[in-house]
């Protein structure tokens, strides 16, 4: 974990309530796929945790869905604005654990921290299917830059308006080595139940500090309790637990 | 460099600056930020006798300036807190500590006291009767002025440290159990605790926090612990630990101005984790600016 200011460099939207955002600024703290910066926002008392979907020596990528007061604050910065923020916070994915083919399966905005994951798999010469869960065509985000990464997406929306009809499950390969997912718990749970391989899930929380101090964003796993915002977001298909 | 230096109870500590109880952990996060051996002292997560998993999630809510938290006592025990955590504490943290303590029955608060009693590095038992978040919990002790005194003469019967009792504010009139606690025994008083409220969310239509309520921190506290803090000075003979909303060298002033001879920074931590650092660097240049040479002199000095 690093204290940055960063500086906005550009902000648009890219899907419905959906931005990109690119911010400059120390990056070395953000040492894994799957982390994510907790920003301090002007007038409000509590950081925003925000996935990290690109990071680059310097630059900072986050796409996010505008949902409430904090998300709807940055959507509206623009280029040269300064933000506070606590970098490389959480334990991100373990790509050493993908096999050859693995799989990356999210929902909505739970896409973006798959696009660093997929850049750093195709790095390491994988050969990487991505499954993408949406509402509508008009929701799906990111595919281009998935694809240019020599990744094989496939897209699931819930309207058939854009590829397959249905929930990412019904476009899952059939012969992946290992599953990575991000994306609202019930689509989690699906996906945990639809999978016969191991993999990694990451879970949201409302967090009270995002770095291991106050319990607010406790779950039970298998081995104990686990603090979503340090010993998560990411766990591991062996230790989580579904409510029934 | 100004005298910053407070004493509690006979222990003396080279600044008043105390992170509280269930904001900093067991230390560690932030060990690997700064030294936390800066820390006048600091205060360890809440625990209990036996190990507690707390409430269920979304157990934290904003709200204007400052949060509503609903953890529950969320710890491994007091057992594992004595054989883990407290000795890598140790560790990174030379100083003597205050452990938090709750309970659920008279002989919860005793026995779970008793073992930090024996236990090395442990300066101050901080006893919370105040916790609002657990059911059928810290709140009858802390709000009934018999409970709070039952709970004070017990502990005290069995230790030998200095008890310091953590009142809540979600009293009519705090002023009756700080007198309460005193006749009881203890050496010193805690506060404020985390005050009652509530968030609804407006798409759900249900409260935000799945124990409905929670007890509200930060900087929108403030007046209310200063006010509190400053009748509880007029009020009792033994030492205040100030806390509620404090964030700036500032706040520390006006805390011991109404009465505290140490002060406690909570929620802060959470939202700037250098927050305590950066309070103690500043209490020098914040001194000068208000022609303070000791800092234990203005103890009370709004009165």
């Amino acid at each position: 974990m690093k204290e940055v200011n960063y500086t906005v460099l550009t902000n648009e939207q890219i899907a419905p309530d959906t931005y990109k955002m690119t911010l400059s600024g120390d990056t070395h703290a953000i040492t894994r796929p799957g982390q994510f910066v907790n920003f301090h926002i002007q007038g409000l008392y509590l950081r925003r945790p925000i996935s990290v979907c690109r990071r680059e020596e310097n630059t900072l990528t986050i796409v996010y869905k505008v949902v409430g007061k904090g998300t709807g604050a940055l959507s509206k910065m623009t280029g040269g604005e300064v933000l506070n923020a606590l970098s490389g916070l959480g334990n991100g994915f373990d790509t050493a654990k993908s096999g050859d083919r693995p799989v990356l399966i999210a929902g909505g905005v739970g896409t973006p921290p798959m696009v660093q994951l997929c850049k750093d798999l195709r790095e390491q010469g994988k050969q990487v299917t991505v499954c993408l869960g949406f509402r509508s065509d008009q929701d799906v985000i990111l595919v281009d830059e998935l694809e240019a990464m020599g990744a094989e997406v496939r897209i699931a929306t819930e309207d058939g308006s854009r590829g397959t009809r249905g929930f990412v499950t019904n476009i899952l390969p059939e012969n992946a080595t290992y599953f990575y997912a991000c994306g609202p718990e019930p689509m989690l749970k699906a996906v945990y139940k639809a999978t016969n391989m191991d993999g990694e899930l990451s879970f949201e929380e409302r967090m009270g500090c995002g770095f291991g101090a106050c319990m607010g964003c406790t779950c039970k796993t298998k081995y104990g309790n686990k603090r979503i915002c340090k010993d998560g977001p990411v766990l591991t298909k062996g230790e989580v637990i579904f409510d029934a | 460099m100004p005298d910053m230096s407070v004493t509690l109870s006979g222990l003396t500590l080279t600044n008043p600056i105390i992170p509280a109880s269930g904001t900093f952990g067991f230390g560690y996060e932030f060990a690997d930020l700064y030294d936390i051996n800066v820390l006048g002292s600091l205060s360890m997560k809440g625990t209990t006798k036996a190990p507690r998993f707390g409430n269920p999630t979304p157990r934290i809510a904003e709200i204007p300036d400052g949060l509503i938290n609903s953890v529950g006592l969320q710890n491994p025990g007091v057992e594992k807190v004595i054989s883990e955590e407290l000795p890598k504490l140790r560790q990174v943290y030379s100083k003597p500590v205050l452990a938090n303590i709750s309970g659920f029955s008279v002989d919860e608060f005793v026995e779970c006291a008793k073992r930090f009693d024996e236990a090395q590095g442990v300066g101050i038992l901080e006893i919370n009767i105040s916790c609002p978040n657990v059911h059928g919990g810290g709140m009858s002790f802390g709000t009934d002025p018999k409970a709070a005194a039952a709970v004070t003469e017990a502990v005290k019967k069995a230790v030998k440290k200095p008890v310091y009792v953590k009142l809540t504010p979600n009293v009519t009139d705090i002023t009756v159990i700080a007198k309460a606690v005193e006749a009881a025994g203890a050496d010193g008083v805690c506060l404020i605790n985390t005050l009652l409220g509530m968030r609804i969310d407006l798409k759900r239509r249900r409260p935000v926090i799945a124990n409905k309520m929670g007890g509200m921190s930060g900087p929108c506290l403030l007046p209310l612990a200063l006010r509190m803090v400053y009748q509880v000075y007029e009020t009792v003979n033994i030492p205040i630990i100030g806390m509620g909303g404090v964030a700036s060298a500032e706040d520390v002033v006006e805390m011991m101005l109404a009465g505290a001879s140490a002060v406690e920074v909570g929620a802060a931590n959470l939202v700037d984790p250098f927050a305590c650092k950066r309070i103690i660097e500043a209490l020098p240049e914040t001194m000068k600016k208000y022609n303070i040479e000791k800092l234990k002199d203005i103890i009370g000095g709004a009165h």
